[in-house]
């Protein structure tokens, strides 16, 4: 035998699997039939639709928070610098526990939510005007501060500051050649920004974007603290109690990520290939290896996997 | 080389009033150390001007202040009649609005000495860019003219390759090609030739001289004695933020006058 080592280590693991088989197949407490019975059921269906909603709509602001924020940072004024620094700092130091349940209970700050000129019945007494009042609109908080936009809010506000710190390292990892050469054809800040930069940058963007695409499907079942009831775990949770059939719904949950987040990997998979077009050695070696096998006289579209 | 007109004016003649670029009395400083002491120069249209100088001299310096990628401390530079980067008003400077720079911009073309090509883009998108986002040009009739400029630098095989896939001498033709695209009066070549293996030198050269004979104004960064003394019309010798000498590039290099200028060309030649 050549690899002694390797056929030891195949057969320890070869153990360890039927263990784990055996495990599955033979411990009642799994109870599979119940399981996915329950897993497909219109309340647990419903609250994955909830989780998935939330996860997108939390991205969504969170990444174009994000790339707001790191605009700022990298900005000429020092007053937009200033302001996304701290709102980094602030977002980052709060654990996301704790910002769901805090969003969850604004409403007790305001039993309306109103904007317009601030502290103006104390300006208008001043000028002696009673209860002078310059409110240019408002919404009912408790309708809106709750459930489902608490925690799109709390999850998305924090997903910003993370995200602003991945474009920010983004931008930074372009060439600063680039911005020169596309300033000096005509272009405005905001086109070389735009047309040059981010594309590029979004190299460095996507991978670590998907990390915290993934993180966030996981930090959707904290909502359950806004109180929001149409979310994933929640619901499988509840199921659990109710039948005292716990386990068999942790293990249904658990499927259920391992599912979201594989089809999370596949689309990150298609835009790392999107966005590293002409990027680096990868698509230099398919033209030469292309080039080769023509050369060979071998079909050339078969090289590299292309 | 396919024959291929590209001087700035419609009609293949280059405007004879004034100088296509005039500089007085330039500063910069950056931090505390003064890089240009006060530069005055000329360049009339259709002239080729080469600058010449030992590194830390300042010449890519003053290269970059002509189209405000540098901001200057004091004096003036003008382009075409055009003051760069500022508004005179009542005696006083002011700084121009992002988007003016940009527009003055537009009619400088610049080449550099990494190329700095967009690497995201294939060959043919890199040069239809800028004149489709800026001149609003149509597609169609920006990527004819591309192609035909491609083709002039000989590379008219290579639209649809990334910048990675090109050899050094084939991504600076590019970028010739790519300023050359938003039809400038005027170009500003940073050291093009010193980022390139030797053997690729000539074939930029090549394409820089045939550009010089169409009549475009050029103002060169190089250390070519040899492309100077053969294509330029004028040659600036700069070191330590000051004009030494200047005059025919012929005349400087066979009888320079000044110390520096004889000690750098015995360096170089």
């Amino acid at each position: 035998m050549r690899h002694p080592g390797r056929w030891v280590a195949i057969a320890v693991i070869g153990v360890l699997v039927a263990m784990f088989v055996h495990l599955l197949v033979t411990n009642k407490a799994f109870n599979w039939s119940f399981m996915v019975d329950e897993m497909f059921r219109p309340p647990v269906v419903e609250g994955l639709r909830g989780s998935i909603a939330l996860l997108v709509t939390s991205m969504l602001i969170g990444i174009g928070l994000g790339v707001v924020l790191a605009i700022m940072r990298l900005s000429e004024n020092p007053i937009l610098r200033g302001v996304a620094w701290a709102y980094t700092w602030f977002f980052r130091a709060v654990p996301r526990l704790v910002l769901v349940i805090l969003f969850g209970n604004l409403g007790i700050l305001w039993a309306r939510i109103e904007f317009g000129l601030p502290f103006d019945r104390q300006i208008g007494a001043l000028f002696g005007v009673d209860d002078f009042q310059a409110r240019l609109f408002g919404f009912s908080a408790l309708e809106i501060l709750s459930g489902f936009v608490a925690g799109m809010l709390a999850l998305g506000l924090s997903e910003a500051a993370y995200m602003a710190e991945i474009v920010r390292a983004g931008i930074q990892s372009v060439d600063e050649g680039q911005t020169e050469a596309a300033q000096a054809l005509g272009l405005t800040r905001a086109q070389v920004l735009r047309r040059i930069v981010l594309p590029q940058a979004m190299r460095v963007i996507v991978p670590p974007t998907g990390n915290e695409t993934i993180a966030m499907l996981k930090d959707t079942s904290l909502v359950a603290f806004v109180p929001v009831s149409t979310e994933l775990f929640f619901q499988l949770r509840a199921v659990g109690s109710r039948t005292f059939q716990v386990f068999p719904m942790l293990v249904a949950a658990t499927l259920w990520y391992l599912l979201v987040t594989s089809v999370l990997l596949v689309g990150q998979y298609y835009l790392e290939r999107h966005f590293s077009k002409g990027a680096g050695r990868s698509g230099r070696a398919r033209t030469t290896l292309r080039g080769i096998a023509a050369e060979n006289g071998g079909t050339t579209g078969k090289v590299a996997g292309t | 080389m396919t024959e291929l007109t590209v001087s700035a004016s419609p009609d293949g003649t280059a405007a004879v009033s004034g100088p296509m670029v005039r500089a007085e009395q330039v500063h910069k400083s950056f931090g505390s150390i003064e890089v240009l002491k006060g530069i005055d120069m000329k360049v009339r249209a259709g002239e080729v001007c080469c600058l010449l100088g030992p590194s830390g001299s300042g010449k890519s310096t003053f290269l970059r202040c002509i189209n405000h990628l540098e901001k200057i401390n004091a004096g003036r530079i003008w382009v075409d009649g055009d003051l760069i980067g500022y508004r005179e008003r009542g005696g006083k400077l002011h700084e121009m609005r992002e988007k003016d720079v940009a527009a003055q911009r537009r009619a400088i073309g610049m080449v550099f000495q990494r190329f700095n090509l967009f690497p995201h883009m294939t060959v043919l998108q890199n040069v239809v860019e800028a004149p489709v986002l800026l001149r609003r040009v149509k597609k169609a009739e920006a990527r004819d003219r591309a192609a035909q400029l491609l083709e002039r630098v000989g590379l008219g095989d290579k639209l649809g390759a990334y910048p990675g896939q090109l050899s050094g001498g084939q991504q600076q033709r590019v970028a010739i090609a790519r300023a050359l695209a938003m039809r400038p009066k005027l170009m500003l070549f940073d050291e093009p030739t010193s980022a390139l293996d030797p053997e690729l030198v000539g074939e930029v050269l090549d394409v820089m001289k045939d550009l010089a004979r169409d009549g475009m104004t050029m103002i060169v960064v190089t250390h070519e004695i040899g492309f100077a003394r053969e294509v330029g019309d004028h040659l600036v010798f700069m070191d330590g933020g000051v004009v030494v000498e200047q005059g025919d590039p012929r005349e400087v290099i066979a009888n320079p006058r000044h110390d520096r200028t004889r000690a750098f060309l015995a360096k170089v030649l």
